[in-house]
């Protein structure tokens, strides 16, 4: 039985933020749990699929972050408590359906839960989602710490009903994924009915249709939206989670919000301005309420935002300054854009202190300079940088050896567009730099699709895209659909490496069990592609000689769209752990090294951390711990000396 | 269960190495032993895609006080544990101070740009040498020689944390670790868990004497 299901008085469990975010749903009782994986959300629907079946949830991992959305949509208009979980580049997707549910309001309380990467540590881009908030018009509560994040879930789901609407509560990756003291709550009973009641007038919110707008009349829905977001920045104006410490009237008013305000605080202890600077943690993002801040910003003269990625804060309390200007006076503001807070990339507690150290001029000198200098040099000489690669064993690593070969053979300057998922590091050499573009999810195949289209114009160059199985089911489709359509001749190479790989194996529409590990019809990808008239090859990826004579017969063909499908699992995958099918050697009288014409293209080129360059000895050897035995790699020393002998 | 004193508060500790080499499940044992003491405790990591090959750092703050932010701010740890010993002294240059202390596995993990032929890894003895001459205060072990004795080079953490237990800078003990590692493992695997943390606190005692 999972921990997060524990009940009893003083319960107290060191949890990830992510588990704080299901803890609290549950003690709120929520019925419904959907998402799309990605980092760094992944886990609050496995946490939620592990206490599924005791507390009488559904739960499930959806085809995208729309259709998430969709579904707990569907259990709050049946009067059912939900929550949507995606990373913030989900939001995107999802945004389309959530401007409609804003307007059409929901009715059991519903939370479309967001993680951003500020940053970008597990993601390619830092997509910022409390913008959506004001864009939707939905209220937008941030927490700031791990017991926040659990405590304030139960009050966004009766915020949610009290108004009738969508509640976004926005994580970021160094909340989501780091870990802390909670105390629980109570768990309240399990028994939950669903029921749509559609039969009352147009509109009515409770007993009516749920429809977004009539057309041409916005004001029913629109205008009972925004009265929605008025109630909501009332009820923030007292919210409990929006707290502030520090002097009476601080010298400087540190203004921030989520994970930022532990830097924050932090910053402020270890300059020791505890008397000098006062912090405002704001929980109730957006609608900001308007007479808590002018109260605070009247108590100061200077005014520091902290926060990540764009300038959200800073540009709203700026409105609300410009407001009250009469009641706060002047005000000099700093943040991003007086440059003592960065624009890009994530913040942490030492950026918080050299701002700081700049206004309130404290100096601040962690280690002496001699030390901090020598150290570097020390790091500098003895340790080696950690470029990123695929692991050991992965099928990528094969199939873009193949593609890049296929290319090469084909001599016209052909091309890979890129897709998100790990097959997204083939734009760096552990791909063989072959990816030429990489966007969001599906895109590659939709460039593709659009390159494909550019003979008019003369281009002739091959075009391929490449995507995994479970980004195929999210987003590929309907961009393989218009290719086929319009006939635009690329290839799709579809590497299916059974499960949503890059995140932890989370199933999808084409796996043969559910998020609980229950079977499920598994929805047959080549069978799509054949229905939806694409031309359509199957290989396995670590047979190279094969799946490079069929990619470049595909490629030959200028007819419309193909796809290849690349099927082996991936190297992480418990199938593949479970054995090693070979045993892999080096003859060291065999391998030339450096005096082959190949100038050691196993261990330079191939660069599967599993084979090692032995600088002394000049010869490559097999690194038998992490050498996952996929017998690749005999296939493409040209000397033959890497030797694979089957296991029995 | 109240938490006495620490030496210093927040209490910063590092738990490094290279991504696969089970420094997440290291990072939660550790904090899990000492939230049951009673201490308010964060850990701040991060894994994902970037992570894979690379150098991990989880960061654990001990606290008796307040809630600590996820990440130490530079130059403020107060021990460097690595899995992985490039990555001990990469860590040192950014988050240590002469006060800190190095406990550290032997074992390289060669980065890719070293198996391909790119890059040099420095022989581990001058690079002790080198942090020698740098701290008051550091332990290097081959801990991946002793998980490799029980059988297993991945109990390599489990050893690591014993070690640490010897160093009694952080207050934890045996008891604690059984108790969290029983809450973390299937009954099967305690026994060998525990042989492993044993053997990392008798290396280190052994290298005190």
């Amino acid at each position: 039985m999972s921990f997060l299901i524990d009940e009893g008085k003083h319960i107290q469990h060191l949890l990830m933020g992510n588990e704080a975010i299901v803890r609290g749903a549950l003690e709120a009782g929520v019925n419904v749990a959907t998402g799309y994986p990605g980092t760094p959300s992944s886990e609050v629907i496995e946490a939620f699929s592990k206490v599924a079946r005791e507390r009488n949830l559904y739960v499930e991992w959806s085809t995208n972050e729309k259709v998430a959305t969709e579904v707990a949509a569907a259990a709050s208009f049946a009067g059912l408590r939900s929550m949507c979980v995606m990373k913030q580049n989900g939001v995107n997707v999802a945004s389309d359906f959530l401007l409609h549910l804003a307007s059409s309001g929901t009715r059991g309380g519903m939370l479309v839960v967001t993680c951003d990467d500020p940053g970008a540590l597990s993601s390619v881009n830092e997509g910022e989602s409390r913008l959506f908030a004001r864009l939707l018009e939905i209220p937008l509560l941030e927490p700031g710490d791990f017991q926040e994040t659990k405590d304030i879930i139960p009050w966004a789901y009766d915020l949610s009903e009290k108004l009738g609407i969508v509640v976004m509560l926005r994580s970021v990756t160094r909340l989501s994924h780091a870990s802390g003291n909670v105390r629980f709550g109570p768990l309240p009973g399990k028994a939950a009915r669903a029921k749509f009641s559609y039969h009352g007038p147009l509109l009515d919110p409770e007993t009516g249709p749920v429809i977004s707008m009539i057309p041409a009349r916005p004001e029913p829905t629109h205008g009972r939206q925004q009265e929605k977001l008025k109630s909501a920045q009332e009820m923030f104006e007292s919210c409990p989670f929006n707290t502030y410490t520090g002097p009476a009237e601080p010298e400087l008013l540190i203004i921030t919000s989520s994970i930022c305000s532990l830097y924050s605080r932090e910053a402020v202890t270890i300059l020791g301005l505890e008397k000098r600077v006062g912090v405002l943690k704001l929980a109730t993002t957006w609608p900001l309420p308007p007479k808590l801040l002018t109260k605070h910003l009247a108590s100061t003269k200077k005014v520091l935002f902290v926060e990540e990625v764009a300038p959200t804060l800073e540009d709203h309390v700026k409105v609300i300054a410009a407001e009250s200007m009469s009641e706060i006076g002047a005000t000099t503001f700093y943040g991003k854009k007086s440059g003592h807070v960065p624009s890009v990339g994530e913040l942490n507690p030492d950026i918080v202190i050299s701002a700081l150290s700049r206004l309130c001029d404290v100096p601040h000198q962690p280690v002496p300079p001699e030390f901090a200098r020598e150290a570097k040099l020390l790091a500098d000489r003895y340790s080696p940088a950690r470029g990123i690669s695929f692991c050991p064993g992965c099928p990528h690593r094969a199939s873009f050896w193949s593609i890049t070969g296929a290319l090469q053979l084909d001599a016209r300057q052909g091309f890979v567009c890129g897709d998100i998922g790990c097959y997204a590091l083939a734009a760096f050499p552990t791909g063989f730099s072959t990816n030429k573009t990489l966007h969001s999810m599906g895109s590659g195949s939709g460039i593709a699709s659009g390159f494909g289209k550019l003979r008019q114009f003369g281009m002739d160059q091959p075009v391929v895209a490449v995507c995994g199985d479970s980004t195929f089911f999210h987003a590929a489709m309907p961009a393989l659909a218009n290719a086929i359509h319009h006939r635009s001749p690329f290839t799709l190479v579809l590497m299916d490496n059974r499960g949503t790989a890059m995140t932890g194996f989370q199933p999808h529409p084409g796996s043969p069990t559910d998020v609980l590990g229950d079977p499920a019809p598994a929805l047959d990808i080549e069978k799509i592609c054949v229905s939806m008239g694409a031309k359509v090859e199957v290989s396995d990826p670590f047979d190279l000689a094969k799946t490079r004579k069929k990619l470049n017969r595909l490629l030959e063909s200028t007819e419309g769209a193909k796809v290849l499908i690349l099927r082996q699992a991936c190297a992480l995958s418990p199938e593949r752990r479970s054995r090693k099918k070979y045993e892999i050697t080096v003859d060291e009288d065999r391998c030339r090294g450096e005096n082959c014409g190949c100038n050691r293209i196993c261990t330079r080129i191939f660069g599967c951390p599993g084979l090692i360059w032995d600088r002394e000895k000049k010869v490559s050897r097999i690194d038998d711990i992490i050498c996952t035995a996929c017998g690749v790699c005999p296939d493409i020393c040209p000397a033959g000396a890497i030797i694979k002998k089957e296991v029995s | 269960m109240s938490a006495v004193s620490l030496a210093k508060d927040p209490f910063n500790i590092i738990i490094t190495g290279v991504g696969g080499q089970g420094n997440v499940l290291a990072s939660r044992l550790l904090g899990g032993m000492l939230a049951s003491r009673g201490y308010l405790i964060t850990i701040g990591e991060t894994f994902g895609v970037t992570q894979r090959g690379g150098s991990v750092m989880s960061h654990v703050r001990v606290s008796s006080k307040a809630v600590s932010s996820p990440q130490i701010p530079r130059g403020m740890a107060d021990i460097i544990v690595s899995l992985e010993p490039a990555e001990a002294v990469r860590v040192m240059a950014d988050y240590g101070n002469p006060d800190c202390i190095i406990l550290s596995n032997t074992q390289p993990i060669y980065p890719v740009g070293v198996t391909k032929g790119d890059l040099d890894y420095p022989p581990v003895e001058e690079m002790k040498q080198a942090v020698k001459g740098f701290l008051r205060s550091f332990f290097f072990i081959d801990a991946t020689g002793r998980a490799r004795s029980l059988g297993n080079p991945i109990l390599t953490n489990i050893v690591m944390i014993g070690a640490l237990g010897a160093l009694a800078v952080i207050p934890f003990d045996r008891d604690d670790f059984k108790k969290a590692i029983a809450l973390r493992m299937e009954p099967g695997q305690v026994p060998i868990n525990l042989q492993a943390f044993d053997q990392g606190y008798k290396m280190v005692k052994d290298s005190d004497a």
